[in-house]
């Protein structure tokens, strides 16, 4: 039985018409006046799209930044690697984007899982992150005459991506980490590369300092500050195979929470439905093909049932688009949730191609004859480059075989419309808050949504904390700093000490096969009480048998790893926990006792309309749940139909 | 154009190993079985690392991410070359088809007393950070930015643009230079802002400042020999060195700040 707090959780929202909340709420924070500011040390946790705007933005503003990552550059934190592109309400297409438009998207691409007025400052902030990307030297996509040009992506109807090639992720980061490189030469940030958050030090009540390892020298060390930023990413590695870079971890975020911090909507997880199939037991990680690629690409499968011909022998009346034919509005661009569930509904239904019947076709070779190969090319070859290098075939030639991937995850830890935790002073950006994308995110919006928070809004309510609560002054000799410190040296030890049988590898694939299974695209009740009850033994055995060579003063990749996959091992059930609860298909949560005769989602409004946020017991304790009620004005709920 | 089957190899490694930045090193060799020729470059050493954790030795320290070939983490020399035998492609990306059963690879790290070893194949590159610390950036704060579409940028200069700012930061050119220079990533930021008009204010500023904290830094002359070129996975053109060459002549000249 779940514990549900009595009190209903509140986000804070300001209220009145939902265009001006943004503005009526910046003209309630308070401020830190511009000489003052320097006094004050921010923590910002993360140089990734979230954390690289953030540093770069409070240092401009005056304050004291300390930037921490896991990388030996803040230019390669995970950010770096997404593809396809950042969405923006501009409309310079004239195709009837709006702000409006945008929210309601993302709203609806959320299955009204997601907060109405967030959502909102999100697309209204979309705009302003193009000026500044473009202002700093992004060199986004042009037309011919010199105009800013747009793609579409899956769940919209309008043109409103901007991209630099498949590198968008690359080039807004390094936007940003230029920003930084800029503040970290004026002194404004102290940057502290290859040092791991272990832990977060709370005196008071209030978030005031972190623990970190340093990655090279085996070292920790305490930092103090007056507020932290964490901006330490998704969680998707828990299913090991993933999209997600091999450093991305829970780490940071779950010892917030077990600080105090809730965490909501773990369930909701992203399978992406154009990555590269998995090809053997050696996989180390699953590479996504941008869903840009569905702009000029068609997705299918035979019509016939375990068809072996080439795909070049199967005529054109012998295959089944099947995404053409089940959303004919949308097509090929579908949302990622329904056109996963798609493909992988062909290929349990004996329709997959490829040596294990487990990927489906995604063919240009229809916009190659219209539009020819260099337009292609122009618009995707590093895509069909990275694909040729990883599968040994020329998808200018034979068309890609796709399969769905753990991608993205919507969940995280909660934040208020501040961006706050429920921990004062502790603020979450980017993957790592759970706030604007509901059970499902639409592409192009994560960065849109990391940078929305960076740039622009942690900026006005960080200082707000300062202001109100006065923080004073604290030395790092406080009682909290040393319990912290000594609280992940001897976590760090035990790990050591176990002196087991079975590598952190074999555990961390192990976990990701239950979660794949179990907690993967469709779930059930049966199957995530198993997986609850075979994550739990998976935890015993790892601490009972966990192999880890070498010392805790030196770099030790194979520790670092080992930390992260404990952390796994205990995440990984509050998110099995939070998709037995939910009793309801949504977005990326999808459980098969709901949902319609065609297989699509069966979301249930009355009971589930609320944002789940738990709250830490300990290890082998049920969490509490604190609902956050979720209200729908502007955009009320709807059936999400892309037919 | 098909995939070939795949296939199992056996190979001898010989990997560099040293326990830290004062420690001596040395190769050291290993034997690998059963390597599919599917695999990654990285997950054979993943397979290499199992091994050495089962029989209880230290497993080699490497550096890598997003395995994708766009974060830069990853490089190493392989068998003399810079991120191995193909062209335009990071370790992470180099696969096992590419080598035959019984071969011999030699495995070590970037090479350059600008790069220093901080374990195995790992090194420290926080040089590049430092050079575009003194330079590699518009200065626009948050906030201060016009419109996007008030400027415009016509399509083939945004193309040298994007060609330029492809860099990964990865070090491989320097790697591969006998002078161990890095006038290939400096040559690549400078070129990417300078054919901006965003970058127009910082243009002279910007490159003189990145030259000296290069020169500052340990990073050898370049002598033209194009191995960078040849090395990079990123595919950034010699012909940067040369408009750096000229951006840097100019400034020097004509800049009064
Ligand atoms: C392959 C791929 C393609 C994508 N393409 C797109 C796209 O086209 N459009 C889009 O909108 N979204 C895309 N996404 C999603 C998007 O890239 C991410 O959601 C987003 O970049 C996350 O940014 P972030 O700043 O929150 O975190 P990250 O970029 O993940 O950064 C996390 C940072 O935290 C640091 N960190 C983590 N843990 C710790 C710790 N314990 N201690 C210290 N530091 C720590 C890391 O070092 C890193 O600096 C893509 C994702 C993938 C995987
Ligand atoms: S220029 Fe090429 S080789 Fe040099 S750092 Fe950049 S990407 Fe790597
Ligand atoms: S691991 Fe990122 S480029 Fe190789």
């Amino acid at each position: 039985m779940v514990t549900v707090a009595d009190t209903p959780l509140d986000g804070r929202c300001p209220d009145g018409n939902i265009a001006s909340r943004w503005d009526q709420r910046k003209r309630d924070l308070k401020l830190v006046a511009p000489n003052n500011k320097r006094k004050y040390t921010v923590i910002v946790v993360g140089t990734g799209l979230a954390g690289g705007s953030a540093a770069a933005s409070l240092a401009e503003l005056g304050y004291n930044v300390l930037s921490f990552c896991i990388q030996d550059s803040p230019r390669r934190a995970h950010s770096i690697a997404a593809q396809g592109g950042i969405n923006a309400a501009k409309n310079y297409q004239n195709d009837g984007d709006s702000v409006w438009r945008l929210f309601y998207d993302t709203v609806k691409g959320g299955e009204w899982r997601a907060r109405e007025s967030n959502v909102y400052r999100l697309a209204t902030l979309s705009t302003s992150i193009i000026d500044q990307c473009v202002a700093q030297g992004v060199p986004f996509a042009r037309e011919y005459g010199g105009t800013l040009t747009n793609r579409s992506f899956g769940g919209a109807q309008v043109s409103r991506t901007f991209y630099c090639g498949g590198q968008t992720g690359q080039q807004l980061l390094l936007g940003a980490y230029q920003a930084m490189m800029r503040q970290v030469s004026g002194g404004g940030i102290k940057l502290f590369t290859r040092r791991e958050m272990l832990d977060l030090v709370v005196v008071d009540g209030i978030a005031r300092g972190i623990v970190t390892r340093d990655l090279v020298t085996g070292k920790y060390e305490t930092f103090v500050s007056d507020a932290v930023v964490l901006c330490t990413g998704g969680y998707g590695n828990a299913y090991y195979l993933s999209t997600m870079a091999k450093t991305c971890n829970v780490t940071a975020a779950w010892r917030c929470h077990k600080r105090g911090a809730y965490f909501a909507n773990p369930c909701f997880t992203q399978i992406h439905p154009t990555c590269i199939p998995v090809s053997g037991d050696h996989q180390s990680k699953l590479t996504l093909m941008s869903e840009s690629l569905r702009n000029d690409g068609r997705v299918w499968v035979p019509k016939t049932k375990g068809d072996t011909r080439s795909p070049d022998q199967i005529p054109e009346d012998e295959r089944d688009y099947y995404l053409e034919r089940r959303y004919p509005s949308y097509g090929n661009l579908a949302p990622r949730d329904v056109s996963s569930r798609a493909a992988k509904e062909r290929c349990d239904a004996g329709f997959g191609v490829g040596p294990s019947g487990m990927s489906v076709y995604l063919d240009f070779s229809k916009a190659i004859k219209e539009d020819g190969e260099s337009v292609i090319r122009e618009k995707y070859g590093n895509l069909f480059h990275m694909y040729e290098r990883i599968t040994d075939e020329n998808p200018y030639k034979v068309p890609m075989r796709i399969y769905p991937a753990v991608h993205y995850t919507m969940g995280g830890l909660w934040v208020d419309y501040n961006l706050q935790s429920n921990l004062p002073g502790l603020y979450v950006l980017g993957e790592a808050n759970f706030s604007d994308h509901g059970a499902n995110r639409l592409g192009a919006s994560a960065l849109m949504q990391g940078l929305a928070d960076g740039y622009f809004v942690i900026p006005y309510t960080v200082g707000d904390h300062i202001a109100t609560r006065k923080v004073k002054p604290i030395s790092a000799d406080r009682p909290e700093f040393h319990e912290a410190l000594e609280a992940a040296k001897s976590r760090t030890a035990a790990i050591l000490n176990v002196k087991g049988t079975h590598s952190t590898e074999h555990f961390h694939r192990a976990l990701g096969k239950i979660m794949w299974d179990h907690v993967g695209m469709a779930r059930n009740e049966k199957g995530l009480l198993h997986a609850i009850e075979q994550i739990k033994t998976l935890r015993e055995q790892f601490w009972h048998d966990v192999k880890v060579i070498g010392s805790g003063e030196t770099l030790n990749q194979n520790l670092e790893h080992a930390g992260r996959v404990a952390d796994f091992l205990e995440f990984a059930e509050l998110l099995a926990r939070d998709a037995l609860y939910r009793d309801e298909s949504c977005g990326g949560h999808f459980r098969e006792e709901h949902q319609t005769e065609e297989g699509e989602c069966e979301r249930n409004d009355a009971d589930f309309s609320y944002v789940s946020a738990w709250e830490y017991q300990g290890i082998g304790t049920e969490s509490i749940l604190h609902k956050e009620p979720l209200t729908f004005v502007d955009a009320p709920f709807g059936v999400r139909s892309y037919k | 154009m098909n995939h070939v089957a795949s296939k199992n190899l056996n190979l001898t490694l010989k990997i560099w190993r040293q326990a830290g930045p004062k420690q001596p090193g040395g190769l050291k060799t290993y034997q690998v079985r059963g390597i599919s020729t599917d695999m990654s470059f990285l997950e054979m050493l993943d397979v290499l690392n199992e091994q050495l954790i089962a029989s209880g030795e230290e497993p080699v320290a490497f550096d890598h991410d997003c395995r994708e070939g766009i974060c830069g983490t990853c490089g190493v020399v392989i068998n003399g070359q810079a991120h191995g035998p193909d062209s335009g492609t990071t370790t992470c990306q180099l696969h096992m088809r590419r080598f035959h059963d019984g071969d011999t690879i030699v495995i070590e790290p970037w090479l350059a007393k600008a790069f220093p070893i901080v374990r195995d194949l790992i090194v420290d590159r926080s040089a590049f950070d430092r050079i575009i610390q003194a330079g590699g950036f518009v200065s626009v704060n948050t906030g201060n930015a016009p419109e996007a579409n008030t400027t415009l940028v016509p399509h083939h200069v945004q193309q040298d643009a994007m060609n330029a700012a492809a860099c990964i930061g990865c070090g491989a050119c320097v790697a591969s230079c006998k002078n161990a220079s890095a006038m290939l990533f400096v040559s690549a930021k400078v070129s990417h802002l300078a054919s901006l008009p965003q970058g127009q204010a910082e243009r002279s500023k910007r490159v003189l400042n990145m030259v000296a904290t290069m020169d500052a830094e340990h990073f050898g002359n370049c002598t033209n020999t194009g191995e960078c070129e040849a090395a990079c996975p990123a595919k950034i053109k010699l012909s940067n060195i040369a408009q750096l060459n000229r951006e840097y002549m100019k400034a020097a000249l004509l800049s009064k700040e």
